[in-house]
């Protein structure tokens, strides 16, 4: 018997395993898919959320303010991408500055620091791709960006060196309350859990209200977005977002944590839980919406459009805490955006109240920091001819146009819960994430797969399941 | 730092034809640095036929033409290195690269020949709605996988764009037992050379649908189908022509792109038409010393060409070593003008031409029975009627050195289509 089962291997079932470590080892993660980060933690906007926008006094405000002084150290500890790039809320249109108001004061109960309305002008000076039409903006200098995947993948990596067992491509099929704990039954069998934690994501109503007779409701939202060349260099330096107002909700324009320009999401509600597919309409609203704040936004340069789903409970609230008719039955349900600005807080809150629920004391030998993949474009010329030099991989790029080595894909696919998959290892490593979107690289990531774990070159897949990359050899005949 | 007279980046067609052309103008160091682990480019997954007509007079697959520039560079004994991405390329000429051998290293060259090619365009740059399953490929891939791995992609196809490639790949993958259903352009005339329409799909009853496009995508994991719609003159799908494909695999040959990261890194100008750099009749770049020649320059569709021009832009970086090409005189710039989008070159020096000067070009849309004329300043030098002339397919006129000498005050040549 596990002392804690966490279902979801995304950015709050890695948060809770990782800080739960500190305590027990005996924690086993469930995920449906072959890899963690592959839901609603890996399409979003990549942004911590200074705090600002969730009602006062409400559960989401308290864990991003939270979450977002966190993310720093953490970055640090656990070594993933993150800059504090500041954010501005622009106001378009004078009869909504009432709004703009009511955002810093909403910024202010909630403990934001640093917030104030700044004008045209200043926003000009700092921000000179922003449309002339602004008319002011709060200016957030605690808003920050962050590489989701590394987020995620760094809380899972040291949460498996504390101990971890991590499962994946295994999904919950329902559960049996008993006199220690549950029994939770999935596709691969049952396990035995003194607690259950609830990350599932979208999924999340779907495992509470198997448990509870109070039902809780998701709706994904859905969200589209473009990410641009990096050639088209930084066209803003601040996230930008656009005051809810006079032109309906709007979409934000940002710059990313490796030097690229995310502009979206569209948020349209959808039934399918699994429905990532984007849309004409979406992309369309997005490049309309988005001209808005920047009128030069060079979606032309666009090298990819995905879309995210946010897990977005009828409330609106964060769900967290032991399900009251459901004794040691845990919920991180509704986590939509502030999410992932959050989760450092979510995993540090439903940790502590499963260390007293079990009664668990810190670990001695728990390991608070973990070292990621080595980026040789960030050493000196010096450091990375000594890199080449002790391991001569780093020096063979697989990735043109992201100038990803052989070296770093290595890594990526040996560390521990490596990369099985082309998608996982351009999480981890960004090999196949510039502009010819694995057009060149993916045969050689394929073969560095093939060759590092000993499956056959036909057998990977794009993200596990039957994501196989190519149906067969050549020369095989077709299927009878 | 090792210093060479020639530093070629690129060991495709372009980069060997250089390399050979240079050494026989008489430069002794001279260095080809090649990311892949053999020489000879894109063309090593190029196994079908059509190769060298023009320069060997003769058909042969990619990997042949490749090995008769591969033997002359190696019977000149032209230095190479394989598996060694350059990194950097300043506007000094020093070039920054890696390879496992030789680790991270610096070189400085007086003259540098950028001869990169091209790549494809992504899906995500062609702004395609629906799912990201398995099973999108550009069509280079989905070849180098066949023809270099032995492995299938898939076995029910649609094909987006009729660019050469994903001609090809509708009829290689037809012939490995892959039913391809369908190929869709969303322009109304193809992106590929007449004889691949006609060998490729027309031979193997593989249909080709102008003026069509993918407009969604479906399958979670690996494409389960896709929709095409017919587009109206503003390339807009047309509500109501959609028809659903079920198919496993979607290539896409929609474009291909001159891959020019780094002459931008070394300050190079590029032409926004092209996408590769403004060079003059010797090939030389805006940055002194710094050529460029092959589909880094412009996308061709013949490699017989590339040869010829990267042969030129060997012998341009030689005068320059021999400090042979400073004239000092005014630039006569070449104007693209009525349906020609661009010329290469962009502007000539008369006395650093050779006798006859290959000016090339691509036109806008098809044209039948038009003209091409030369417009030297007002003064139109030559028509010539073309019966039709396509986008798919690069064309040509040639300027003679001695008409440009005997007229010191000319400004400008303008290459313009004439209709009837």
């Amino acid at each position: 018997m596990y002392d804690v089962v966490i279902i979801g291997a995304g950015v709050s079932g890695a948060a809770v395993a990782r800080e739960v470590s500190r305590y027990t080892k005996s924690v086993l993660v469930l995920e449906r898919f072959e890899d963690m980060c592959c839901g609603t933690s890996k399409a979003n906007s990549a942004i911590v959320h200074a705090g600002y926008d969730a009602p006062a006094g409400s559960l989401m405000a308290r864990l991003n303010v939270r979450g977002s002084r966190m993310m720093e150290a953490l970055s640090k500890e656990l070594d993933f991408p993150y800059r504090r790039n500041g954010s501005m809320v622009l106001c378009m249109a004078e009869e909504d500055r009432p709004h703009l108001q009511k955002l810093l004061e909403r910024g202010v109960a909630n403990g934001v620091e640093g917030l104030r309305i700044i004008e045209r002008q200043e926003i000009l000076r700092r921000e000179p791709n922003v449309s002339p039409d602004v008319v002011a903006a709060l200016d957030v200098p605690t808003g920050a960006i962050v590489c989701p995947f590394g987020l995620n993948i760094a809380m899972a990596e040291n949460a498996a060196v504390n101990g971890v067992t991590f499962q994946f491509d295994t999904t919950v099929t329902g559960f049996t309350a008993g006199a220690e704990g549950w029994t939770v039954h999935t596709d691969k069998g049952d396990v035995e859990a003194r607690c259950v934690v609830n990350a599932a994501g979208v999924y999340a109503d779907r495992l509470h209200n198997m448990v509870s007779a109070s039902k809780i409701h998701i709706t994904p939202r859905r969200g589209d977005y473009y990410l641009l060349d990096k050639a088209a260099g930084e066209m803003v330096h601040s996230t930008l977002f656009q005051l809810p107002g006079k032109f309906g909700k709007g979409v934000l324009v940002s710059p990313t944590v490796h030097g690229n320009t995310i502009v979206g999401p569209t948020a349209i509600d959808i039934e399918e839980k699994d429905n990532t597919a984007t849309t004409r309409e979406g992309l369309d609203q997005v490049a309309r919406k988005a001209a808005v704040s920047v009128p030069s936004i060079p979606l032309r340069q666009a090298i990819t459009s995905f879309a995210g789903l946010r897990a977005h409970e009828d409330g609106g609230e964060f769900i967290i805490g032991e399900v009251s008719d459901a004794p040691g039955f845990f919920d991180c349900a509704g986590i939509e955006s502030p999410g992932l600005s959050s989760s450092p807080a979510i995993g540090e809150m439903v940790a502590g109240l499963i260390r007293e629920k079990l009664g668990l004391s810190p670990r001695s030998d728990f390991v608070p920091t973990r070292k990621g993949i080595v980026n040789p474009q960030t050493l000196s010329f010096e450091e990375r001819q000594a890199l080449v030099k002790e391991n001569p991989a780093y020096g063979r790029v697989i990735c043109r146009c992201e100038t990803v080595t052989e070296g770093e894909i290595v890594d990526a696919i040996t560390r521990p819960l490596g990369a099985r998959s082309l998608d996982g290892v351009k999480r981890r490593t960004r090999a196949g994430m510039g502009r010819c979107q694995g057009g060149f690289c993916g045969p050689r990531v394929m073969e560095l797969i093939a060759r590092e774990t000993g499956v056959d070159l036909s057998e990977i897949t794009k993200c596990g399941g039957k994501s196989r990359m190519v149906v067969g050899k050549t020369k095989e005949g077709t299927e009878a | 730092m090792n210093t060479y007279d020639i530093v070629i980046i690129g060991g495709g067609p372009a980069g060997l034809a250089a390399a050979v052309s240079a050494r026989d103008a008489g430069v002794e160091r001279i260095l080809i640095l090649e990311r892949d682990n053999e020489l000879g480019g894109i063309l090593n997954q190029c196994i079908h036929n059509g190769f060298g007509l023009h320069t060997f007079q003769e058909e042969l697959t990619g990997p042949e033409y490749a090995a008769r520039f591969i033997d002359q560079v190696k019977e000149r004994q032209i230095p190479y290195l394989l598996n060694t991405m350059v990194l950097d390329v300043s506007s000094d000429r020093v070039i920054t690269a890696m390879n496992k051998t030789d680790g991270l290293f610096q070189l400085s060259a007086r003259a540098i020949i950028l001869a990169m090619g091209c790549r494809e365009r992504p899906r995500g740059a062609l702004n395609i709605p629906g799912t990201r399953p398995a099973g999108i490929y550009s069509a280079g891939t989905a070849q180098r996988l066949v023809n270099m791995e032995g492995l299938l992609p898939g076995r029910k196809v649609v094909i987006l764009g009729s660019g050469d490639i994903g001609l090809i790949m509708a009829r290689r993958m037809t012939l490995e037992g892959a039913q391809v259903q369908v190929v869709a352009e969303l322009m109304p005339y193809s992106g590929g050379l007449k004889r691949n329409i006609v060998q490729c799909l027309d031979d193997y009853g593989i249909p080709l649908k102008l003026s069509h496009t993918v407009v969604d995508i479906r399958g979670r994991e690996r494409v389960e189908g896709i929709t095409l719609a017919a587009v109206d003159e503003h390339l807009k799908p047309i509500p109501g022509t959609e028809e659903d494909y079920e198919c496993d695999t979607l290539l896409l040959s929609c474009g291909l792109i001159p891959e020019n990261e780094l002459s931008r890194s070394a300050g190079v100008a590029l032409s926004p038409v092209t996408s590769g750099a403004v060079v003059d009749e010797s090939l030389e770049t805006s940055v002194p010393g710094v050529f460029a020649c092959g589909n880094v320059l412009h996308v061709h569709d013949l490699v017989d060409f590339v040869s010829q021009e990267a042969a030129a832009a060997g012998r341009a970086a030689a005068k320059y070593v021999r400090g042979e090409l400073e004239t000092g005189e005014a630039a006569i710039s070449l104007k693209a003008q009525g349906g020609v989008r661009y010329t290469v070159p962009a502007r000539v020096h008369p006395h650093r031409m050779e006798a006859e000067q290959v000016v090339r070009f691509r036109v806008g849309a098809v044209y039948r029975n038009a003209y091409v004329s030369v417009y030297f300043d007002e003064e139109r030098v030559s028509r010539r009627k073309r019966q039709i002339m396509a986008p798919g397919e690069m064309e040509q006129v040639v300027l003679k050195r001695e008409d440009l000498l005997s007229r010191p005050d000319l400004k400008t040549i303008t290459v313009t289509i004439e209709e009837a």
